[in-house]
């Protein structure tokens, strides 16, 4: 697998970690609502299909990237910095066979 | 002259002799032949015994998919078991030895097993050894006294223990194009695509690149197809673009064009040259992948059709044509489709005798009429193979009436008489590589084989891959792939000429000749054609349980020989078309990978080793190594004649009594720095330091999000907007990753970054009521006085001209300082603080003394700090602070969390003063022979030389309200029982008096 | 249906192996049950096998979307063990094994269980006393645990690099002698055909495709094979928990699905007795009785359906292989393959009533599962027969997680890919 960082270009996902479900929301940090913490925490989408998720650049320059991949196939269909702004250049949706 | 050697012809090189040995005897052979060619032509017929009945056989193939001769290579010690002697190429000195036989390959006493016959059939063994129900051999006593005997009767070769001394290396490639096969498809791919300006690769798994070019006999652009895949060959290795990979197979598909391959380096020479590996495993990312792996003869499947002689008719061609080989003197054919006619021609000419051509079809075409004939062959149509004759090996067949249409015999038996008989069962396109990358197979009922789908990943097919077969076919669609995967124009130049033999390319849908006697589908595992019904009686039908129940396809050539034809007759037991049986999917790898080639540079190097700045002083004054997790440690500097608890009794005693050195060096040190540095560390520690002053230290704890404990040090403000952050060694890369991810996820707005500093730090601790004095008396550029170095201060100064800071925090419980300086200038230090300290017996101590120290203080660990206990459970609730949420603070009191029977750290006392030990556990009532109701266990023990007791930490259920009662230590696995009072964690100077000093 | 035995393989032999029967009926599907179990793999079977053996509910369903046991029950290492470290693991496992113990006779199928041994290879000290917390804890519950020497070690496994010069030198070890390895298609074909004997239709290449429900109540599932009811419709689908439980309506579950790796060596003869696992990595390694090495490591490390691995784990894998084996490297791996894991957020499983009313939910096995399956069905069983757990699975709740009584084993939190 390739994952396409926006600062490095196309790196083999050995130089990434893997940091789950991107679609969870941590509640504010003084919220008292359990039951938003607990799905925060313990709950994940999990599809099979397209999953949004965070993987760090841990070998490389150590960002966060949203990727969106599919889980079946293990296509990546976009990556951008996890804070928000720049997509990587070579998003490979159009490239799908 | 060997007996089987034609006078000319073959790619060999008859003047060169090589010698080498099989199963002890010598033999001979040319340079440029196989192990296999050698021994055929040497007049061996027996190669191997087969994996269950021990069954003789001989060679099938002459590739890859050799099923049946497998041999195991020696080089010295080094065994290399499980080879197929086709893919031997011979060198001086070879010793290859046969597996799998007691005591010899000709006389093997596994062949009795054949005498089980029909009860050995496929899955026998669910079926029995359950053994009695009741008595001495119950439950899985029976099972397991059999499979002693069953384990020893069963596997193919020995594997060595004796290290390999070989070096294995890893490389990674890119290129705009891989072609993968170097047949005419491959080379006209490769060609184009180079000339378009791509960088290709071209890999073949054989020595020499050209496929079937090689021996084919056919003609390309006026010359052989062998010398014309050799100029093409030539050509292409004239391209600075072009990297050409022989002997490489591309075992594996994955993601991302990621495709894996086993270069053969040196297993072909004598000696390898300096430097050399043996073998080297290519990472190739590739742009597009043109697949030109061609095809493989399938066999028939009848009875006798695996007695030592019966081989793949092109396989017979190519020993001829390439290595100038005769699989026979008279040699029969048996197909069911026109490409075994070339195959008699081919041997024809090379010298042998055809004697007959057996075709299951009626309607054989006038041109293949006419091939019989130039062959001189009698050609049986509407006929099959019912049997064959001989011991371990061939001396003739029986042949009968046969009708394609209902698969019935008549008439009579006749028999032939032939030394060699060669089958073609029609051709599988070889999709390995496009099924590894997702693709379905889809059957084409013409080809009567299972043809590549559309691509799931970037790849383009060319030639026999795509059940294109004939030469002209695979030239056109090569140089089409080529320049379609260089992004090229279709071009409309004149395509080399080929001039073959003709042929169509469809066999008949005859796979099975059913008459009496064991007709093998998989050779090497003894699969039969009855073994397969036998499956489809029990409803085993699909192909997955077909594979499973019958181990069919399970062998070391994975099916490539046997998929088909056992797809095949499952498909005409139930009465349903192939496709409904099911397509196997191949998974990686498409031939067996060495071991030894995956782990490349690993291979002796599992992982790096690091070490401080101070590891060669520490080694050349006497420090035992402790090696935790990555790093190395001192454990303790012994005197001779110490035990391990004497040294480090002695270590922390005089300590205690005067001062004591240790290298801190490994932990984890971050620098957290930005404008709302003091900010995050609110959030990230249960503690608060944002009021803590500059050039001031505190201890914090870190909560995962979940709300247990996950990492304490102690963290230094370095000015306003700069801290130090300290981790414990182990969790040094995951609290870096923690942070970061909280900085670049969730808190993005917040000014600050994190950055690992621990390799960039030495760092020594200096502790002991002597400490300070030591440090004043080589600490220039501050003074290290209470009043400027008070409790948790930092100061910076110089030792030994060196920039050092130092804070004032402790471990170990005495007055202690934190000494760091730039790592390179850490022995220098460590030496001056040495040096310093002498005259105060200044000892060095190690991790055992650290962890004694810290075990009278009470002080957790990594041992504690488990990733199962909370704050609460340590007694470190007092610094939850209740004035701002932190990470954790939400979730750490859920009910599961606060239960009052959670385990608690107390402490331990021996009170029959022998030594405890981790992971003993404790219990209230002692019961050595049945142990039970564990209260828990002993995360850390020493002997305390400031107690004079052996004591421990412990986490225990009840805790703190079990202090100062009894109990028991319960430690079955080393014999260690014992009383033991419970008393706090924090068994000396309690109220820190001594490092407050 | 016959039993089988040595005199029914030698009576049929005599015939020509022509009146052996299916191993398992091929019927259509009811239009109802009273409980369908979703999931042809192991414990969906081996739940099958029990509500029919030991609580007399016979009108049961399995439904499987494609071959039987085409799941992890086919995808394992084979592995069989109880060495855990927390007592609700041990108690769950050590039953298991017990059932493991007399599986073949119960089901009269050999499923060829070896109690070989598995051991687990020490490194440092700590790591030692590491192994003997957990074999203590192993002792404290009546389970069979030892420490072993290296010289002990030495004489068990000879090919084992046990010199101290290793990167990583081996100290010593924790063995659990009961442990060992089973044939896993066996057990998957042992427990469909004991199921079957028991009048359970297993109903192959049926996939489930929504749920009917009456109200709140799930009353029975569509399928590609027609609407089938039933009265309790249980869930044993693992690596497809969370898809499943989306078509139920339950978009999130603590689960995330990763693929594992496991790869086979050509054939050998003897060289490793014992299952054997690394300690400075993740690393384990049996011999089949056909005599392929067997051996795993890590999850690939990212949600994943695909049955599919990638390159670095293999050579990581490989790699730690020759750190314990260095004379094997002219071995050669023959065969790999991915499983779907469903790895939960601790580590352990989930065998519930609900969550939703008419639904019993199995899941969360992580790769643990094979090891588990005559408990899981055991239990599960007795969770569906009886609408409440036994107290061998009474932990392993769903809820627990957000209860805080987690029950993390490796104490790695809520982090699926490290468990």
């Amino acid at each position: 697998m390739l994952i396409t960082c926006p600062y490095c270009g196309p790196r083999d996902v050995i130089e990434f970690t893997y940091q789950g479900d991107g679609n969870r929301e941590r509640p504010q940090p003084a919220s008292q609502d359990l039951d938003a913490w607990n799905a925060y925490v313990y709950d994940r989408l999990n599809p099979a299909g397209d999953h949004s998720e965070i993987w760090q650049h841990s070998g490389g320059c150590r960002a966060h990237l949203r990727v969106v991949r599919n889980t079946i196939t293990h296509e990546i269909l976009s990556t951008e910095f996890a804070r928000g702004g720049h997509k990587s250049a070579d998003n490979r949706a159009e490239d799908r066979p | 002259m060997s007996p089987r050697r034609t006078e000319t012809g073959g790619r060999i090189d008859r003047l060169r002799t090589i010698r080498f040995t099989f199963d002890g005897a010598p033999y001979t052979g040319h340079a440029g032949d196989t192990l296999a060619s050698a021994l055929l032509a040497n007049g061996v017929t027996l190669f191997g015994r087969s994996f269950k009945y021990h069954r003789p056989r001989g060679l099938l193939a002459a590739g890859v998919e050799e099923p049946n001769a497998l041999v195991t290579v020696l080089r010295g010690e080094v065994r290399e078991p499980n080879i197929a002697a086709t893919m031997v190429e011979i060198y001086d000195g070879l010793v290859a030895v046969s597996q799998n036989r007691t005591p010899s390959l000709a006389w093997d006493i596994g062949a009795l097993n054949q005498l089980g016959g029909k009860i050995l059939s496929a899955g026998f063994y669910y079926k029995t050894f359950m053994g009695p129900v009741i008595g001495p051999l119950k439950g899985t006593r029976f099972w397991m006294f059999c499979e002693h005997f069953i384990r020893r009767a069963a596997g193919l070769g020995k594997a060595g223990t004796a290290p390999d001394p070989a070096r294995y290396e890893r490389m990674n490639a890119f290129c705009d194009v891989l072609v993968v096969g170097s047949g005419p498809a491959g080379l006209m791919a490769a060609k184009a695509a180079a000339d378009q300006g791509a960088r290709v690769i071209l890999a073949d798994l054989e020595a020499h690149f050209g496929g079937s070019a090689n021996w084919s006999g056919e003609t390309i652009d006026g010359m052989s197809a062998a010398d014309w895949a050799q100029r093409t060959v030539a050509q292409l290795g004239g391209n600075d673009n072009v990297r050409l990979l022989p002997r490489t197979t591309v075992w594996g598909y994955y993601d991302g064009n990621t495709l894996a391959a086993l270069e053969r380096v040196t297993d072909h020479k004598e000696v390898a040259a300096k430097g050399e590996p043996r073998q080297r495993y290519w990472a190739i990312r590739a742009g597009t992948v043109v697949l030109a792996t061609g095809s493989f003869e399938r066999p028939l499947v009848f009875p006798g059709n695996d007695r030592p002689g019966v081989m793949l008719a092109h396989a017979a061609e190519r020993y001829a044509n390439e290595y100038g080989v005769l699989s026979g003197q008279r040699i029969a054919l048996f197909t069911n489709n026109d490409s075994a006619y070339r195959s008699a021609v081919a041997l024809k000419k090379a010298g042998a005798a055809i004697v007959a051509i057996i075709d299951v079809r009626s309607d054989v075409s006038n041109e293949m009429r006419r091939l019989a004939s130039d062959a001189e062959a009698e050609l049986l149509a509407d006929h099959a193979v019912v049997a064959t004759e001989g011991g371990k090996a061939l001396t003739g067949l029986k042949v009968q009436r046969f009708d394609a249409m209902s698969g019935a015999l008549s008439g009579d038996e006749r028999s032939i008489h032939a030394d060699s008989l060669l089958i073609s069962g029609g051709w599988s396109p070889t999709i390995h590589l496009a099924s590894q990358a997702g693709a379905k197979a889809e059957w084409d009922p013409a080809r009567q084989a299972f043809l590549p789908p559309k691509p799931t990943h970037r790849w383009i097919g060319a030639g026999a891959f795509t059940g294109s077969f004939s030469t002209a076919e695979a030239i056109a669609e090569g140089r089409a792939a080529g320049l379609q995967a260089a992004g090229g124009a279709e071009s409309s130049a004149p395509l080399p000429v080929v001039e073959a033999a003709p042929g169509n390319p469809d066999p008949a849908p005859v796979f099975e000749i059913k008459a009496k006697g064991k007709s093998f589908v998989d050779f090497q595992h003894d699969v039969t054609a009855e073994d397969v019904r036998l499956a489809h009686r029990e409803g085993f039908v699909s192909v997955e349980h077909l594979k499973r129940y019958t181990t069919l396809g399970m062998a070391t050539d994975q099916g490539k020989n046997s998929n088909v034809p056992g797809l095949a007759i499952m498909a005409e037991a139930l009465g349903k078309p192939i496709p409904e049986v099911g397509t196997t999917r191949f998974r990686p790898p498409y031939t067996a990978v060495s071991i030894g080639s995956l782990a490349a540079e690993r291979f002796g190097d599992l992982k790096p080793e690091r070490l401080t700045p101070m590891h060669d002083w520490h080694l050349a004054n006497g420090a035992r190594m402790y090696s935790a997790g990555l790093w190395y440690r001192p454990m303790i500097y012994g005197l001779a004649g110490e035990t391990v608890e004497q040294a480090y009794v002695r270590e922390a005693r005089a300590t205690r009594e005067s001062a004591g050195i240790v290298d801190v060096s490994t932990l984890g040190k971050i620098a957290v720095q930005g404008p709302d540095a003091a900010e995050f560390l609110d959030r990230v520690y249960t503690n608060m330091f944002s009021t803590l002053a500059v050039g001031k230290a505190r201890y914090g704890l870190m909560l995962r999000e979940d709300g247990l404990a996950f990492d304490d040090g102690t963290t230094w403000r370095l000015g306003e907007q700069e801290f130090l952050m300290t981790t414990t060694t182990a969790n040094a890369g995951k609290v870096m990753q923690h942070l970061e991810y909280f900085l670049d996820v969730i808190w993005p707005e917040l000014k600050v970054t994190v950055t690992s500093v621990t390799d960039e730090w030495a760092g020594a601790a200096i502790g002991g009521p002597n400490a300070r004095a030591i440090l004043a008396s080589c600490v220039t550029g501050t003074a290290v006085d209470n009043a400027a170095l008070p409790f948790m201060g930092i100061v910076q100064g110089r030792i030994a001209g060196v920039p050092v800071m130092i804070c004032r925090l402790s471990f170990s419980g005495e007055m202690a300082f934190e000494v760091y300086s730039g790592a390179g200038y850490g022995t220098h230090v460590w030496e001056a603080l040495i040096e310093a300290g002498k005259p105060f017996g200044l000892v060095t101590y190690g991790l055992e003394a650290l962890g004694t120290m810290r075990i009278e203080k009470g002080h957790v660990t990594g041992a504690e700090i488990d990733g199962r206990t909370t704050a609460r459970d340590l007694h470190l609730d007092w610094m939850l602070s209740k004035k701002k949420p932190f990470i954790g603070s939400a979730m750490m009191d859920r009910e599961g969390l606060i239960a009052p029977d959670r385990l608690e750290l107390v402490g331990l006392i021996a009170l029959d003063n022998r030594p405890l030990n981790g992971g003993g556990h404790i219990v209230e009532e002692l019961d050595e022979a049945n142990p039970h109701d564990s209260l828990g266990h002993i995360t850390a023990c020493c002997y305390s030389p400031a107690l004079g007791k052996y004591i421990a930490l412990a986490l225990v259920k009840g805790g703190k309200a079990r202090h100062g009662t009894r109990a028991f230590v319960s430690d079955p696995l080393r014999n260690r029982f014992g009383p033991v009072e419970i008393v706090s964690n924090h068994f000396y100077d309690p109220d820190g008096s001594r490092m407050h000093g | 249906m016959a039993e089988y035995s040595a005199f029914s393989l030698l009576k049929n032999a005599l015939t020509g192996n022509k009146d052996w029967k299916p191993a398992w009926r091929k019927p259509d599907p009811k239009a109802s049950y009273d409980v369908i179990v979703i999931g042809g793999g192991g414990h969906g079977l081996s739940t099958a096998y029990y509500l029919a053996k030991e609580h007399g509910i016979t009108n049961v369903a399995v439904l499987e979307k494609g071959w039987l046991g085409s799941g992890n029950v086919g995808r394992n290492t084979t592995a069989v063990r109880s060495n855990y470290l927390l007592p609700q693991n041990t108690r769950f496992y050590e039953h298991s094994m017990k059932l493991w113990e007399n599986l073949s006779h119960d089901l009269n199928y050999n499923v060829m269980f070896s109690q070989r041994g598995c051991l687990n290879l020490a490194h440092t000290p700590a790591q030692l006393d590491d192994y003997a917390r957990r074999g203590n804890a192993m002792r404290h519950l009546g389970v069979d645990a030892e420490l072993m020497n290296v010289d002990q070690i030495k004489r068990l496994v000879p090919a084992l690099d046990v010199s101290g010069s290793a990167r990583f030198p081996v100290l010593g070890g924790l063995m659990q002698p009961r442990a060992g390895t089973a044939r896993h298609d066996a057990v998957a074909w042992g427990y469909a055909r004991g199921a079957d004997r028991r009048g359970v239709d297993i109903i192959e290449n049926c996939e489930v495709t929504g749920f009917l429900r009456d109200g709140g109540r799930i009353t029975g599932v569509t399928t590609t094979r027609g609407e089938i009811r039933a009265k309790k419709v249980a869930l044993a689908v693992a690596g497809s928990t969370g898809h499943v439980m989306q078509l139920a309506g339950i978009s999130h579950m603590p689960i995330e699905s990763h693929v594992l790796q496991a790869f086979v060596s050509e054939s050998l003869k003897p060289i490793v007795d014992t299952v054997l696992t690394f300690g400075m990595g993740h690393f384990y390694i049996s011999q089949s009785d056909k005599g392929g090495l067997v051996y795993g490591g890590d999850l690939d490390g990212y949600n994943s359906y695909a049955q599919r691995g990638s390159l670095p784990i293999v050579d990581e894998v490989m790699s730690e292989m020759l750190a314990l084996f260095p004379g094997l490297a002219r071995v050669r791996m023959l065969r790999s393959w991915g499983g779907l894991c469903d790895m939960t957020m601790d580590g352990s499983p989930i065998i519930t009533t609900g969550p939703l009313p008419g639904m019993y939910l199995n899941c969360g096995w992580c790769y643990g599962g094979f090891k588990a399956t005559p408990a899981s069905g055991w239990c599960f069983a007795h969770t569906i027969a009886k609408d409440e757990p036994h107290e061998f699975n009474a932990p392993f709740t769903l809820d627990r997680f957000y209860r805080g009584l987690i029950i993390d084993d490796k104490g790695q939190g809520a982090n699926p890919r490290l468990h």
